[in-house]
């Protein structure tokens, strides 16, 4: 492989960026701001060796999977959700949140349980591990409508501050599983281009223990 | 779902056109030409067997076999990979011949719920067992004869990772002694390239600093030679010395073949534990997302055919190596065109197979129209005819009385 080729990272657009370019700048990864603010969806850093794929985050492990980028940046949530045969190579421990069971406070089991959502996957195997047969509702925004107009008893979802879930009157009834972002790789390109991943893996590791 | 379309065919199967097909074809033949020369001997088995025979003992989970009844109600399975239908020959009807055993093949193989693009439910596998030797010479024939089809593919820039599952069996006795689930969940995220989750399990285990070191080190356990000697320090365990013994081996047998500069050794690499018993390998070449060729070693396999025998061997992905080489450019002009009317037939047909005989490419087509005739015969070369293009057109006639004629037509 010659040195020179450009390291492809699928970079998730919107909230997980900003905190994932800043900590690669600490690392010391020459990324130019202005980045930030740009609409191109493919962005070359070759100061830094990398070219950024700008993607949506839940298509960041099916860029990675299929090799179009050799390493990513995603939450677990996504991961989870998605179950893409990628390596999970760092926890970036950015964009801290967590998956959760939220209802009104008054729930009460009921007959036919049905649990609105953005993650179907990740709420069926949870309910199913809980021994719970639950029917699933596949929503793509504003999950907490669901319980307060009485299309699902339960939601499933990601809770950051619990601002959103206080304001419109709804509990948080269980934590699911703890969610930040991940680094994750290619299988062939983490093999192919070890030396590279290999040393930005450990240079984002060294920042992130010196951040803790 | 909804009644298919009339163009529709089933997810994750695929047509293959003329350039395709020629090209598979070739890549098949090159590689199977390359085992050949190896020694190993090409077999045919069918697409069908036993769900409770085959079925059963192949490394394909149960879900991802494609299933079906026959008229008596007996399960059967479209075959998944080729080696336990080549275990099954290799234990009866094979069962006098002698071993070690080389075998080759190339075929079809079906996996179900592989539902996504570029996840295919019938591909093509070519590959080799070699049955009846334990050896580390063994192990690195193989690895070297995967080497070998790949550049014999015309594979230039690819990897081979090799890696020993009885390194992490043993390093595990030896620092879990006794936690069997811990160790179960350490081996799966490994399995499932979760390293993330690995971390946090070793942590949550309590360990003391050394060993929980020792067992976070073995994520960078990758590269040359110099990885054995590091690995050979991590663990006094028995089963995990006689791996890294068994890799250093391996090793000098790759070095004494000459194909190091494709090899690095990767103890993270592990195949499925209840299937592979030694050493397993994965290629991976630049420019394609997905591994192109697997395999390992299988001991305990053959046992279950009834006639225990040491094994093991390598499939390359067909399907995916045509991807890698691509298609050569569409048009092949080196056919010859004979046009013939009735007077001329006789006279065309045989020199067609004239021609044929000598190797050409030979398309004949009735052509009444004596002004077509003398059109092509006028025409530039290469001849282009109903939108196919021809070396040369050859005209036979009753009308005209001369004919360019065939001679060296390629």
């Amino acid at each position: 492989m010659s040195g020179r080729e450009l390291l492809k990272v699928a970079m998730p657009k919107g909230r997980i960026y900003k905190q994932a370019s800043k900590l690669f700048r600490e690392a010391g990864l020459p990324i130019p701001e202005d980045f930030d603010d740009t609409r191109k969806l493919i962005i070359e850093a070759p100061e830094a060796g990398m070219s950024f794929i700008m993607a949506k985050p839940v298509d960041v492990p099916t860029y990675v999977e299929y090799g179009a980028a050799d390493i990513g940046i995603v939450g677990k949530d996504v991961l989870m959700e998605e179950n893409k045969d990628v390596y999970e190579l760092l926890d970036l421990g950015i964009a801290k949140c967590r998956m959760s069971v939220i209802g009104l406070p008054d729930w009460k089991p009921v007959m036919h349980p049905r649990v609105a959502t953005k993650y179907p996957n990740v709420a069926s195997q949870f309910f199913r591990e809980q021994g719970q047969q639950v029917e699933v509702i596949k929503l793509n925004g504003s999950i907490e409508l669901a319980p307060m107009i009485g299309l699902a008893d339960r939601i499933v979802d990601m809770v950051e501050t619990g601002q959103t879930l206080r304001e419109n009157g709804l509990v948080e009834m269980q934590t699911i599983f703890g969610i930040t972002s991940r680094l994750i790789a290619n299988r062939v390109s983490y093999r192919m281009k070890n030396g590279a991943i290999q040393s930005l893996c450990d240079r984002l590791q060294a920042t992130i223990a010196a951040r803790a | 779902m909804s009644k298919p379309k009339m163009f529709e065919k089933p997810v994750g199967l695929k047509d293959y056109l003329p350039a395709a097909a020629k090209k598979l074809r070739q890549i098949e033949r090159q590689t199977l030409d390359c085992m050949g020369r190896w020694g190993y001997e090409q077999i045919v088995t069918p697409s069908m067997e036993y769900y409770d025979t085959v079925g059963v003992a192949s490394s394909t989970s149960d879900q991802k076999l494609f299933k079906l009844l026959n008229n008596r109600g007996t399960t059967l399975v479209l075959r998944s990979d080729m080696t336990s239908p080549i275990a099954r020959v290799a234990a009866s009807l094979l069962r006098d011949a002698p071993l070690p055993l080389r075998l080759s093949y190339h075929a079809n193989v079906f996996r179900s719920i592989e539902e996504e693009a570029g996840r295919e439910a019938e591909f093509f596998q070519t590959g080799v067992e070699l049955i009846g030797d334990a050896s580390a010479d063994a192990d690195a024939e193989v690895v070297a004869l995967a080497i070998a089809s790949l550049k014999a593919a015309g594979i230039e820039r690819f990897k081979i990772a090799v890696g020993h599952v009885g390194f992490l069996n043993g390093l595990f006795e030896e620092t879990l002694q006794g936690q069997a689930e811990a160790q179960e969940e350490l081996k799966a995220c490994l399995l499932g390239r979760d390293y993330v989750g690995y971390r946090e399990r070793l942590a949550a285990l309590g360990l003391s600093g050394g060993v929980s070191e020792e067992l976070e080190g073995i994520l960078r356990l990758r590269g040359g030679q110099e990885i054995c000697d590091q690995a050979m320090q991590l663990s006094r365990n028995e089963t995990a010395q006689a791996s890294i013994r068994h890799l250093c081996e391996m090793w000098d047998v790759l070095k004494a073949y000459g194909v190091c500069d494709h090899v690095l050794i990767d103890l993270t690499m592990i195949g499925d534990f209840s299937y592979y018993t030694g050493m397993t390998f994965e290629g991976y070449a630049a420019d394609l997302g997905f591994p192109v060729v697997s395999g390992g070693r299988y001991d305990n396999l053959l046992g279950q055919f009834g006639r225990p025998a040491p094994a093991t061997g390598f499939a390359l992905k067909t399907t995916r190596l045509l991807e890698l080489v691509g298609l050569e450019p569409d048009g092949d002009d080196s056919a010859v065109l004979i046009g013939y009317d009735e007077a001329g037939r006789r006279e065309a047909l045989i020199e067609a197979g004239r021609l044929r005989d000598s190797g050409n490419t030979v398309v004949t087509e009735r052509i009444d129209d004596g002004l077509t005739h003398s059109s092509l015969l006028a025409a530039a070369k290469p001849v282009v005819y109903k939108g196919k293009r021809y070396a040369e057109f050859l005209s036979y006639t009753g009308t005209l009385q001369e004919h360019t004629k065939g001679g060296d037509a390629t």
